[in-house]
């Protein structure tokens, strides 16, 4: 049944990139338990608004878990205190009436804030340009059938083709490290035949690209698994230190 | 009155396509190089289209709203992607494809579009996996196939319940593999705000930065708009909360006629509203329709314990549940068309044995499907869809039934095109949702995936050709031109107004406004009285809007509240139409159920003689009545019927 709860909220707000940040302290009421993450920030916005302030920027689009563009640092988690969940699928009956909550942006060398919660993941998208793709035209490929693959492998790849590209991964690692981003990237192609014929290249080359963006280096600390929404698994880094070794070896 | 062209071209249907392509023209690898095509949007038309033409040699210049191009919406996709393969030998075909889309759409699209798209569907799938796309494959290597509602075969491909994200992720790598290449520019974070006409034809447009607020100005020889559907006209839809309708409704705006409006798809399985303060909806994949079994109390009593919290479905017996999909079509039960379930949903609510707090609610349950195959098969279904909804209800869909209610999913209206996927504006193309091209009045579950992608990877990158190769001895152009000046300018103006006034409203608030009028009078079922109703209050709230709205913060710099009201602008135009296009259409069809329009037992009722047209929507100015231009519909090939799924 519905309850609703009463919430401090520390946010913080940041005009631009290169201003300086600070926490702003507000109250929301009769918050429905039931409502999401987001849509309380909503209702916190629309208070603002009211009020003739600015709102709070954040990202986020289909709410539903999958697009990966919301990005909330919620009280010392990315993505909050549930577990795989993004921050638009994270339910406010998870927190306690009268709690104070405290709201960031991911916090990353490589995630430049561009305004309040609001942070630059253009890496990524660097780093798949990099390599992180099957070299293949449109038109003159064969039948879809023609290459039998284990349904095993193929699980496999889904599992690690699931990441949503968030970068909770990223802003759970004391390092700041893009390694399970990349690892999942490449492990998914280079257990399907198709991406099989490039996997060397590709190895080597997205790694070569995290480095240049300034991401940190990988210290096992599993941190990034342990906050990933779609629960990406650290076998994938295994996965992938083998094949840039490989890679390497070749050369 | 215009004579409405869709250049169907000649011959049998089977070989229209491969006619066309014999005879088109196209443009040589040099010239490619000095032709500029300008695509809106990087869902799975948009990226697709992008990444084929960049392949091809044409330079491309890419434009998204979201920080990435991989957040389009197209990613929300779970259930698959149909395809006319017959890997499993049960009968399917090309015609039985074709065939059971233009049925589906209730024979309000045309032949030759849909014959194509069943055609190229093949292809897709091929095409997917030479990219990397894991589907789902059995223990002997090869491909998965499953049901799916409106269809008898099984023909749908699919990558768990994310088949959406699967095919947007190859589509996106394949344009990143081009941004790489350095044959695509891409415009992340950047709005198309209007678009440019030169000598009558698309030549580039207008877009706003959205991090900085600048207007910007690009050229193209010729510009795709694959901006998606127009769903959140009415607020709550399972449509992501930035997906809108205004790249579309400016190329209107410009002269592009707008086609079939009215036609929305309402999706039968959706999580419940649960209250005020909700900002969307979220789908639950019709896939679950193939184990689940639809039902609601037989007891007008039970239904109102279960309101009350009283009873719990698990306590009503099974003679006391009234699984009305299987009672009122044996033949198809549980796998009618949506728009079908989603009006037996409506009935039965409407009739008060709806459950949930609400009283708007059926339930979809799986405990004879767990019982028949186990709990791990279901799970390895459709546990990402179990948990999705266990973490939003809070309810374990294991254990107890789900609740599910139809929402606003996908619209089938959209810019009118011809058989070229050209708009009426020459050099202006449009593809995926925001074409309206072959889906009619109702779209088959896992269709607007095949359809994106026919689009974008095959059909658009021949077509446009035939347009460009007149094209190539124009140079690239100035965008000091004064078409690209004056429009600029009055973009500005139009920000500028919005940012004066000031008002007391945010722009949710309106837009919830009009959500609610939209819903209940442009909804799932529709009178002549209703809307002459809806159109009266939408102009009083675009009144309203533009008096009133407040919009805090400046035009230059992050203004998410300005992009909003930009967007809600166009949308309350938009509702408008739509409103106006169902009145027009006195027929029930498809999506559009008029309630004048229904047989004795409240199933649709076509009439074809009078309205077998697609409507065609002409601007004629602001506050203007728009012009309404039809284009007949002939069917050579199917014999038109009512759809009979009992
Ligand atoms: S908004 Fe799309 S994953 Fe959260």
């Amino acid at each position: 049944m519905e309850k609703t709860i009463n919430l401090k909220l520390k946010v913080w707000r940041q005009d631009g990139p290169k201003a300086k940040g600070r926490f702003e302290t507000y109250e929301v009421k009769d918050i429905s338990t039931d409502s999401s993450f987001l849509e309380m920030m909503d209702v916190l916005n629309e208070q603002l608004i009211q009020e003739g302030k600015e709102p709070i920027a954040f990202d986020h689009d289909c709410r539903e878990g999958i697009c990966g563009m919301c990005s909330m640092y919620i009280n010392g988690h990315p993505h909050g205190p549930d577990e795989d969940v993004t921050t638009c699928q994270l339910h406010m009956r998870k927190f306690k009436d009268g709690e104070t909550v405290t709201v960031e942006p991911w916090r990353s060398a490589g995630f430049p804030i561009i305004k309040d919660l609001m942070v630059n993941r253009n890496a990524f998208d660097q780093i798949i340009a990099a390599g992180g793709y099957v070299s293949v035209s449109t038109g003159g490929v064969p039948d879809a059938n023609a290459i039998p693959i284990s349904k095993e492998d193929a699980d496999e790849a889904m599992d690690a083709a699931s990441c949503i590209g968030c970068g909770a991964c990223v802003a759970a690692c004391k390092n700041g490290s893009a390694m399970l981003f990349v690892s999942a990237k490449v492990s998914q192609l280079a257990l399907l035949p198709q991406g099989k014929v490039e996997r060397a290249r590709r190895a080597k080359r997205m790694v070569a690209k995290m480095d240049e963006l300034g991401f940190g280096n990988c210290t096992n600390t599993g941190a990034c698994e342990v906050e990933c929404p779609k629960g990406v698994s650290i076998t994938n880094i295994a996965r992938m230190n083998r094949e840039y070794l490989m890679a390497k070896f070749k050369d | 009155m215009t004579k409405i062209d869709s250049k169907i071209p000649e011959g049998p249907l089977a070989q229209k396509w491969t006619n066309y392509k014999n005879n088109q023209k196209l443009v040589n690898p040099a010239n490619k190089r000095r032709l500029d095509i300008i695509v809106v949007g990087t869902g799975l038309a948009g990226a697709s289209a992008a990444a084929s033409l960049a392949e091809m040699g044409f330079k491309v210049k890419s434009f998204t709203i979201q920080d990435s191009p991989r957040r389009a919406h197209s990613i929300a996709a779970q259930g698959g992607i149909n395809a006319a393969k017959n890997y499993p030998n049960d009968g399917d075909s090309v015609y039985r494809l074709f065939y059971d889309t233009i049925k589906g759409g209730d024979y309000r699209s045309r032949e030759g579009n849909v014959y194509r798209l069943a055609e190229v569907s093949n292809n897709i799938i091929d095409q997917c996996v030479a990219q990397g796309v894991p589907f789902a494959r059995e223990y002997g290597g090869y491909l998965a196939n499953r049901s799916f509602g409106g269809a008898q075969v099984s023909r749908t491909f699919y990558a768990r319940g994310q088949t959406g994200q699967q095919l947007l992720l190859g589509a996106y790598q394949a344009l990143m593999h081009q941004v790489n290449e350095k044959n695509i520019e891409l415009h992340t974070r950047t709005e198309l705000v209007e678009i440019v006409i030169i000598d009558g034809k698309a030549r580039g447009i207008i877009t706003r930065n959205l991090i900085t607020g600048k207007l910007e100005r690009h050229f193209g020889h010729a510009v795709v708009i694959a901006s998606g559907g127009y769903g959140n006209t009415f607020f709550l839809s399972t449509n992501a909360m930035g997906s809108n309708g205004s790249a579309a409704w400016k190329a209107y705006q410009n002269g592009a006629y707008f086609a079939n409006p009215a036609f929305v798809q309402i999706h039968p399985t959706c999580i419940p509203v649960h209250g005020e303060f909700q900002s969307k909806l979220t789908l639950m994949s019709e896939s679950l329709r193939n184990d689940g079994r639809i039902w609601v109390p037989k007891k007008k009593e039970d239904a109102e314990a279960i309101r009350k919290g009283k009873l719990k479905p698990t306590d009503i017996a099974e003679e006391d549940r009234d699984y009305y999909l299987e009672r009122r079509y044996p033949a198809f039960g549980n796998l009618v068309p949506r728009d079908v379930a989603s009006r037996a949903a409506k009935e039965r609510c409407d009739a008060g044995y709806g459950v949930g707090a609400t009283g708007l609610a059926v339930y979809l349950d799986f405990k004879d499907a767990i019982d028949r195959l186990g709990k791990d098969v279901i799970e390895a279904r459709y546990g990402n869809l179990f948990q999705m909804y266990e973490k939003i209800v809070d309810e374990n869909p294991y254990e107890t039934p789900m609740m599910i209610y139809p929402a606003i999913h996908y619209t089938m209206g959209g810019l009118w095109v011809d058989y070229e996927l050209q708009t009426s504006i020459p050099g202006l193309f449009a593809i995926g949702e925001a074409n309206f091209s072959d889906h009619g009045a109702n779209r088959l579950g896992a269709s607007a995936l095949m359809q994106g992608l026919a689009d974008g990877y095959f059909v658009l990158p021949y077509t446009i050709q035939n347009y460009l190769a007149d094209d190539i001895r124009t140079p690239r152009m100035s965008t000091d031109m004064p078409e690209f000046e004056e429009k600029e300018k009055k973009v500005k103006e139009k920000f500028e107004k919005l940012l004066s006034i000031n008002g007391k409203y945010s722009v949710d608030h309106i837009h919830k406004e009009l959500g609610h009028i939209m819903w209940d009078f442009v909804g799932m079922a529709r009178n002549k009285e209703g809307l002459q109703k809806a159109l009266d209050e939408i102009m009083k709230i675009k009144k309203e809007f533009w008096a009133n709205v407040r919009i805090p913060g400046k035009a230059d710099g992050i203004n998410l509240e300005l992009e909003k009201a930009s967007r809600l602008a166009d949308f309350i135009e938009i509702g408008e139409l739509m409103a106006r296009d169902a009145l027009n259409r006195e027929e029930s069809s498809g999506g559009h159920f008029r309630e004048e329009y229904q047989t004795e037992e409240g199933e649709a009722l076509r009439r074809d003689d009078e309205f077998a047209y697609v409507a065609c929507w002409e601007y004629k100015g602001e506050d203007k009545t728009p012009v309404l231009h039809k284009e007949e519909l002939k069917f050579e090939y199917v014999e038109l019927k009512t759809r009979n799924y009992k």
